[in-house]
């Protein structure tokens, strides 16, 4: 047990920004001006006041040593006055007072940190995700490996600006989807009824079990004399709802789990507004380390994509123009009864016009 | 603690090929790691049988420091007996500062309390915002929590609570920001500071904020509540500049990737010159991201709050939509507003929802037309992309008394507090 110290002070709350805003960032709060890239991984903010602040983009593996870590402060601490930034898909923002610094520092992360510059405009910028096997309880898959393995193959694609509009990737290891909605999106699926290990099942909060299925195909059962549970089949449609409440019902299976890509999801709601992302392509193997045929399919997505957007177009609303026959098309990805929804709203989805591309 | 148990050496053969590649590899930086860490050591063992095996082999429970009801992910191994160093490996979740700027010495604290209590590995962040500090035993996992909480850290949330809040660069480093999403971040966090350590939701409720919508902080489909930043005067247009942008780029390209583009057609361009119908414009950022010198947003600022955006799990994804077109978000005043209101949602939620309902499910069930009594906002255009056109409409007004003759109970409509200056009509 813990020994009984005197505590801490709870409820510290958000910590003070303030103190650790770069000195151009606090004096020029609210009055910036306008923004350029100046080469793939650098752009220049310029404020009202004429101060410019050039910020160097650079790709981390999000999962860092403590060694890293202080290595990225001395890089900040010679180049950045001691301040830098994280954005939200983990890059690592180095901000800089002048503009000679910037290649100096550049070299310094290649050399001493090997992480690449990039992620800015038209790029593929670093893919988000979560744990995985890692860390996580509830994968069916890695997250940290399969975004390396992954991010490998799309290297150029982030140090360089030659896409159409931005493309955001991401990972998730069950379809909870921690990874999020994003232009493509590589996901595991379960295709099994959660197994259930009855001798344990008195462990878990059944009527919780039963009311968290969103198809309501769990009900109690006595098994052996003990309560428990069962999943009506027909019902069932593997999504986990149950597993995340109670580890007893294990919806994983390596044998069967597959990948599956998304693409098309958008958060902005510039030109025609956020979307969520839709099937791509179903039944990729989970392949560890390197999960090769998750790249190809990407990779394939990415050149059709390359090939036949518009300038600012992202890949929902490139699809949304040229159709999904196209897409499939472009792609080579075969389109079958499973892309059409069976779920809620699923006439939402379908095409309720005569409007056909022939 | 227990006896360190000199392991034999532990083979990689799988994640070694982790190693190979240009883009930065958290295997070779965790190698070196395990060479003074036991604990990661036997951490990469196991994932590499993970590897192997295509299983997981973490257990989820329950960890809190006292007086906390959340902040610290749990985890046990199934492989205690391989790997007794790594046995218990919780994450700690620490609040992040606003919009993730920081400065190196409050860096190396966070590596020195890591280096000292927990495995030494920190991740950049959650897909939450918070800070992770990965791989503290139960013992490590409290006294890392207090040398956190002494040097005025705070843990974040977890469970059915409100969640570690998000936010965009802002006006710290972006000209396109509509409000202070830095300053309104903390704002939030440090109201409901009690909230957010101790779970008391039907489920979690997560606030993103972005300062326009290009939103930056994926608010729209990540959060119970995307605060996103917008304008209700003109597009500020410097036709100088505008001239010299067809000058670079020709009229064509500002036809093709400008005009043309804007999802209300409200732009024309004519003798050099954009001119803006500024009340059919539904402020998308478009044409201010291409035309960032020439366009620039409003001055009179504020944000659209949005409710009910999740995940897949369990009824489906939900997107955000529209519960206040327009608030004012300048002042602390302004702020108090919009706390209130989110005190009224989760009263409201928290009376009625059933358990693991977030509020987008509970919108869903309920409908969007009660939740908006329940919570005390009128109905606005804004909110629908269309009004119904499923004709079977219980009118209130116009039908029988209830069975025993009773008076109708709405739930509690709290007076309209968003008058007419907030919202955009």
């Amino acid at each position: 047990m813990a020994t009984k110290k005197k505590m801490a002070p709870r409820d510290n709350g958000s910590p003070d920004f303030k103190k650790y805003l770069h000195p151009l960032m606090a004096k020029n709060y609210g009055k910036w001006k306008y923004h350029e890239i100046l080469r793939p991984g650098v752009l220049m903010y310029v404020a009202e006041s004429g101060d410019a602040l050039y910020t160097v983009r650079v790709g981390s593996p999000r999962t860092m040593s403590v060694d890293t870590v202080r290595k990225i402060c001395k890089i900040a601490d010679k180049y950045c006055q001691g301040h830098l930034r994280f954005t939200s898909r983990s890059n690592i923002e180095f901000n800089l007072a002048n503009r000679e610094d910037i290649d100096p520092l550049i070299q310094e992360v290649h050399d001493v940190l090997g992480f690449p510059v990039g992620g800015t405009g038209p790029s593929v910028s670093n893919i988000i995700h979560t744990q995985g096997w890692l860390h996580c309880n509830l994968p069916g898959t890695d997250a940290a490996g399969a975004v390396k393995a992954l991010m490998d193959v799309l290297y150029e694609d982030f140090v360089n600006e030659r896409l159409p509009q931005r493309v955001k990737i991401s990972t998730s290891c069950c379809q909870i989807n921690c990874g999020g909605q994003t232009d493509i999106a590589i996901n595991l699926q379960h295709h099994r009824l959660p197994k259930i290990n009855h001798d344990k099942m008195q462990n878990c909060e059944l009527p919780k079990v039963v009311a968290i299925c969103p198809v309501a195909a769990i009900r109690p059962r006595k098994v052996n004399g003990k309560d428990s549970l069962e999943v009506i089949e027909e019902k069932c449609m593997y999504c986990g709802a149950c597993h995340g409440q109670c580890p007893s019902m294990e919806i994983r299976d390596a044998e069967t789990d597959t990948l599956s890509i998304w693409v098309g999801g958008k958060s902005a709601s510039t030109r025609s507004g956020p979307s969520f992302m839709k099937l791509a392509t179903y039944g990729l193997p989970n392949n560890p380390p390197r999960w090769p045929e998750v790249s190809e399919a990407v990779c394939r997505i990415l050149d059709a994509y390359k090939g036949s957007a518009k300038a600012y177009e992202r890949i929902g609303e490139w699809i949304d123009r040229i159709g999904w026959k196209r897409f499939f098309e472009l792609t080579g990805f075969k389109f079958t009864k499973y892309h059409i929804d069976n779920y809620r709203f699923a006439r939402t989805t379908f095409n309720t016009s005569s409007q056909v591309r022939l | 603690m227990a006896k360190r148990k000199q392991t034999e050496e532990i083979k990689t053969p799988l994640l070694d090929k982790l190693e190979k590649g240009p883009w930065p590899s958290f295997v070779t930086d965790l190698k070196h790691l395990a060479k003074r860490k036991p604990a990661v050591k036997q951490l990469l063992g196991q994932l590499e049988q993970s590897y192997e095996t295509c299983t997981d082999y973490w257990l989820g429970t329950v960890i809190n420091l006292d007086g906390y009801g959340g902040g610290v992910i749990g985890r046990y191994s199934e492989l205690t007996e391989k790997f007794p160093e790594m046995s218990r490996f919780h994450t700690i979740r620490i609040l992040e500062p606003s919009a993730w700027v920081y400065s190196t010495e409050a860096l190396r604290e966070l590596c020195d309390i890591s280096e000292k209590y927990s495995a030494g590995i920190l991740q950049f962040h959650g897909m939450t915002g918070d800070i992770l500090m990965l791989g503290s035993n139960n013992e490590q996992t409290f006294e890392a929590g207090e040398a956190l909480m002494e040097k005025g850290w705070d843990l974040g949330g977890s469970g059915a609570a409100m969640r570690t809040l998000a936010c965009c660069v802002g006006p710290a480093r972006c000209e396109m920001s509509c409000f202070d999403t830095l300053g309104l971040t903390k704002y939030i966090t440090d109201t409901f500071i009690s909230e957010l350590h101790r779970p008391e939701f039907p489920y979690k409720y997560k606030f993103k904020i972005s300062g326009c919508a290009n939103d930056c902080a994926c608010s729209m489909q990540r959060s119970d509540m995307p605060i996103i930043g917008t304008w209700r005067d003109k597009i500020q247009v410097d036709q100088e500049e505008v001239a010299k942008f067809i000058d670079r780029r020709g009229e064509k390209s500002v036809m093709n990737t400008v005009i043309s583009r804007c999802p209300t057609q409200c732009m024309t361009l004519k003798d050099r010159r954009i001119e803006i119908d500024d009340a059919n414009c539904v402020h998308c950022m478009h044409c201010i991201n291409v035309m960032h010198r020439a366009l620039a947003i409003g001055k009179e600022r504020g944000a659209t709050i949005l409710i009910g955006g999740k995940r897949s799990l369990k009824i489906g994804d939900t997107m955000s939509s529209v519960l206040v077109p327009f608030m004012k978000m300048e002042t602390e005043e302004d702020w108090r507003k919009l706390t209130d209101l989110v005190r009224r949602i989760w009263d409201f939620w928290g009376e009625h929802a059933m358990e693991h309902e977030r509020v987008g499910e509970f919108i869903d069930r309920i409908g969007l037309g009660t939740f908006l009594e329940g919570v005390g906002v009128e109905p606005d255009p804004q909110m629908v992309k269309e009004p119904r056109s499923n004709p079977y409409i219980k009118f209130e007004e116009y039908t029988r008394p209830r069975m025993a003759g009773e008076e109708k109970k709405a739930p509690s409509v709290v007076d309209k507090e968003l008058d007419g200056k907030e919202t955009a009509s």
